[in-house]
């Protein structure tokens, strides 16, 4: 019964400075569904596109054999000749076009370059049947919940006659109904004949339909768990995950808590487009001074939501709850009331809304808090200057001088410029999302030195990250976000990964 | 000699900044050349001011819209409207003229504020929003006028067109003196700025330019102001426009460098997610922007209506292709967070000056637009070129005063998802 239909020998994809994937090894059998794990940034996508094409055969090492035969894949369209067919988180369907239109573009039902609208709408229809849509194929995709585009997107595959078919966290969008629907047609495409790789971190997904899960940790697959040799057991699956020793890469501190100086309670926040999604439900938490708070979550628990809902409702629609500071109730919906009320946000993504990057460092690091530099509107050049002098000294900013342009600094050095923009508007809470997020090990750690410096100096500290190890080693305690929810308050002396991954993937209740 | 080199280097790092000097002075002595030198007669030169104030004037909150990232095609049709109301109110109304200036900048501000409430606070593109502005208000100017021109307007309104400053010698002197002592005071002035500035930026370890290219292009400036200064005052003296139009680039340019207001648009201008995440209240500061090109739109308006003493249903038709255009030669990125006001004005300058130089060679709208055409695509299509090849730009020293495209280098942007493995998962 167990024919391979993939394997995948020695994979390993080196990018400038870093080993994303390192002898990678992947057996799929035919019919099956299997699932591959790992926590963020462990290279499941990497290994994805190796496989698909994106990267092409000649910029990394390893083979590749698909039914037997090898594969030298110089892009998407070569390999979806093959049947091999990779379906992304983000979605690549026209939100204009309509749904038979979308199914075929690329690949149009056309006689001499005219398309045959009668047998594209008449095709599409039938493969909509196929995976259970019951849309009028001439609907435009605007108009379809997330889910259903989804769905779209998998008939989309099987118009290319789809023998392998990868699905990139394909639930991490979706609602419960939506999920399990999915996960439905997953079981019946198996039926058919077609085998699936499934990128997941949601347990109890892959616990309904695996047959088999391939751990990928740090780049390097750890082990293939097969579902009929009774592997497949959650804590088998996250001490995979995690299994990693924790090095000694952060300062030594001790910690000095004060008073409670932020509290949440009862956050609630829809999706902007889909409002029958709650991305955050009733989360309440509160950091202390002096306190380094952790919020732990995989991709799409909300963790990035909850932080820019709070910072003036800068994401989500139908924001409820309340913010205390201080024991008093304080109204934070919009950005300047946020950091009037000393709150600061640095955004996990700088380039796009951290800093102006055709500016220079003293203008960034000044932008948040202009009015301290100003009297009557006019901003003081010189003081400005000696501001971002002082950051870029304190702050061990490299960079010629602080009218260099941020644009051209290394990812560790303009997040230092984030850091000292907002540490510059005098906040006595710092939200950091992903702080260290792209930047090289030397400024990690510098990085971490700030944030315990700035707990010491009596600020409270809310971490956001995805690297476990990381907040277990700069954190007092620990939240962990699952689907929207606060699953689990994790006292430091108490967290380990294996607990924090185990609260991480926990159902609601 | 290394100083030669060192000044030879950072001249090819400011390949664009030089350009855009070195092309407005190359158009200047072809000009003077093909017109058998009557480009620089005292008495065009003092047309040339004249006739490019306007556009200036508009160009000046242009660069400011261009660089928060939006554009105001309608600044024409309302320079138009407004030199109507001011037909209506001085000529038909009887209104002195000192009601009817300040009336028709508040009417400026109005209609700016009109356009600045459905960009800002409705959302819809400022392409769009001003697009329809340049129909409204030129079907209102055509209303306002009944399709006729208002005639003749007093001279005191006149004088803001083609006025100039009272000769103080009482035309004894071959020379206009109080021009010579503006002139030579102002110089004066720029050059004492530009070492203060050198002074502060050793003091607080900003890297400088070079001393023999800071000479140089002081040097430049000065004699070019004296020039100038030597042309107007052996005619008529000096405009009343061009004082008026010296005061508005002063304070514009000190504005955007030095204001919070200006520190906000460049900041929306370069990155509206990050300006909206720093605290800044991105839509007051785009409808401000608009209300001020109302304004600026008005006046433009008034003194366009002085110097023709008419207010003529055309008025204003194509200024805002010419103020645009300025903006853009001068350095704006269409993508906004870069431009100067300094920049925009010495674009205007080009353009005035192929205008003016192509009239007196007799070349009809016809070749004169093409020409225009093309000298805006070169422009623009250095720009890029200059920017592809170098991969960046310079911010320091002259960013303030001239501020010219820069971008991020490839490797920051283009390519995050696979250069960082830790992004490949990201959401």
């Amino acid at each position: 019964m167990n024919v391979p239909i993939l394997q995948m020998r020695g994979i390993t994809k080196t990018f400038p400075g870093v080993k994303a994937l390192q002898d990678v090894t992947l057996d799929v059998n035919r019919g099956e569904v299997h699932a591959i794990c790992g926590e963020n940034g462990a290279g499941k996508s990497t290994l994805m596109k190796v496989l698909s094409g994106v990267y092409a055969h000649n910029t990394f090492d390893g083979d590749i054999l698909f039914e037997n035969e090898p594969c030298e894949f110089s892009s998407i369209t070569d390999s979806e000749k093959r049947g091999i067919v990779i379906i992304h988180q983000e979605l690549a369907l026209s939100p204009y076009l309509s749904i038979a239109e979308n199914i075929y573009l690329g690949n149009e039902l056309a006689k001499n370059g005219w398309v045959d609208w009668r047998k594209t709408n008449l095709e599409a229809a039938k493969l909509l049947a196929r995976v259970g849509l019951s849309e009028n194929p001439i609907t435009p995709i605007q108009h379809i919940s997330v889910g259903k585009q989804q769905l779209v997107e998998i008939a989309k595959a099987l118009s290319k006659e789809v023998k392998l078919l990868i699905l990139d966290e394909p639930t991490a969008a979706l609602n419960d109904e939506d999920s399990d629907h999915l996960l439905d047609l997953i079981l019946h495409l198996k039926g058919q004949g077609v085998t699936c790789i499934i990128i997941s971190h949601k347990l109890n997904e892959i616990r309904k339909v695996a047959d088999a899960v391939t751990i990928i940790r740090d780049g390097k697959s750890i082990e293939t768990l097969r579902l009929d040799q009774g592997q497949i057991t959650q804590e088998r699956i996250i001490r995979g995950m995690v299994g990693r020793d924790l090095e000694s890469l952060y300062p030594d501190r001790t910690p000095n808590i004060g008073e409670e100086v932020l509290r949440i309670e009862d956050w609630t926040v829809q999706h902007p487009q889909d409002h029958s999604r709650m991305v955050v439900s009733n989360a309440s938490l509160n950091v202390r001074k002096g306190e380094v708070v952790g919020l732990a979550g995989l991709m799409g628990a909300g963790r990035t939501e909850l932080a820019m809902s709070v910072f003036g409702r800068t994401y989500g629609r139908a924001v409820s709850g309340k913010v205390y500071k201080y024991g008093q109730e304080i109204n934070t919906s919009t950005v300047s009331d946020a950091i009037d009320h000393g709150i600061a946000y640095a955004t996990e993504d700088r380039k796009h809304y951290g800093l102006n990057l055709i500016e220079d460092i003293k203008r960034n690091i000044s932008m948040a808090a202009l009015n301290k530099l100003a009297k009557r509107g006019w901003v003081d050049g010189n003081k400005e200057t000696t501001v971002a002098n002082h950051y870029r000294k304190s702050m061990n900013i490299k960079a010629p001088s602080v009218a260099a342009i941020t644009g051209k600094l290394s990812g560790g050095n303009q997040q230092k410029v984030v850091l000292s923009k907002w540490m510059f508007s005098d906040p006595d809470v710092l939200i950091l999302d992903e702080p260290t997020r792209g930047i090289d090990v030397g400024a990690k750690f510098e990085i971490y030195t700030i944030i315990a410096e700035l707990a010491a100096a009596g600020k409270a500290v809310i971490v956001i990250s995805s690297e476990l190890p990381e907040l277990l080693g700069i954190c007092d305690r620990i939240y962990t976000l699952s689907a929207g929810h606060i699953t689990g308050e994790v006292p430091i002396a108490e967290a380990t990964q294996e607990t924090l991954m185990h609260y991480m993937t926990k159902e609601k209740e | 000699m290394p100083a030669l080199r060192e000044s030879l280097g950072f001249l090819t790092s400011r390949l664009r900044q030089v350009g855009i000097f070195v092309a407005l002075i190359l158009i200047v002595i072809l000009f003077q050349v093909l017109t058998d030198g009557i480009l620089l007669q005292p008495q065009n030169v003092t047309n040339l001011v004249v006739q490019n104030s306007y556009i200036l004037i508009l160009a000046i909150g242009m660069v400011m819209v261009i660089i928060a990232g939006h554009i105001d095609l309608s600044v024409g049709s309302i320079a138009g409207f407004i030199g109507a109301v001011a037909g209506v109110m001085i000529v038909h109304w009887g209104w002195a003229w000192w009601l009817a200036i300040p009336a028709c900048l508040l009417v400026g501000a109005l209609v700016g504020a009109w356009q600045g409430y459905w960009i800002a606070y409705v959302g819809i593109p400022a392409f769009i929003v001003t697009l329809a502005g340049m129909l409204i208000f030129r079907g209102l100017t055509l209303i306002t006028l009944k399709n006729q021109q208002i005639t003749p307007f007093p001279n005191e309104l006149r004088a803001l067109g083609g006025g100039f400053l009272p000769d103080i010698s009482g035309g004894t002197s071959v020379l206009e003196w109080l021009t010579v002592i503006l002139g030579v005071g102002g110089t004066a002035a720029i050059l004492f700025q530009a070492l203060k500035e050198r002074r502060v930026r050793r003091k607080f370890n900003l890297e400088n330019e070079p001393m023999a290219w800071f000479a140089v292009k002081n040097g430049f400036i000065a004699v070019l102001m004296l020039i100038i200064t030597f042309l107007l005052a052996s005619y008529r003296g000096t405009p009343i426009v061009l004082i008026v139009l010296a005061v508005l680039v002063i304070v514009y340019s000190a504005l955007m460098n030095n204001s919070i207001f200006g520190r906000h648009t460049y900041a929306i201008g370069g990155n509206l997610h990050a300006a909206e995440l720093s605290g800044i209240k991105t839509k007051k500061v785009t409808f401000r922007l608009f209300v001020n090109m109302g304004v600026l739109a008005a006046l433009a308006g008034l003194v366009f209506t002085a110097r023709l003493n008419s207010a003529q249903p055309a008025g204003g038709t194509g200024f805002e292709l010419d103020s645009i255009a300025a903006a853009f030669i001068g350095g704006a990125a269409v993508q906004g967070g870069i431009g100067t006001v300094a920049g925009a004005m010495i674009g205007g300058l080009i353009m005035g000056v192929l205008n003016n130089g192509m009239s007196i060679l007799g070349l009809g709208t016809d070749y004169q637009q093409l020409i225009k055409g093309l000298v805006l695509l070169l422009a623009v299509g250095f720009d890029i070129f200059n920017k592809n090849r170098t991969g960046s730009g310079g911010g320091s020293s002259m960013g303030r005063r001239f501020k010219w495209k820069t971008t991020p280098p490839a490797t920051e942007t283009s390519t995050p998802a696979t250069s960082e493995p830790v992004a490949v998962d990201a959401k």
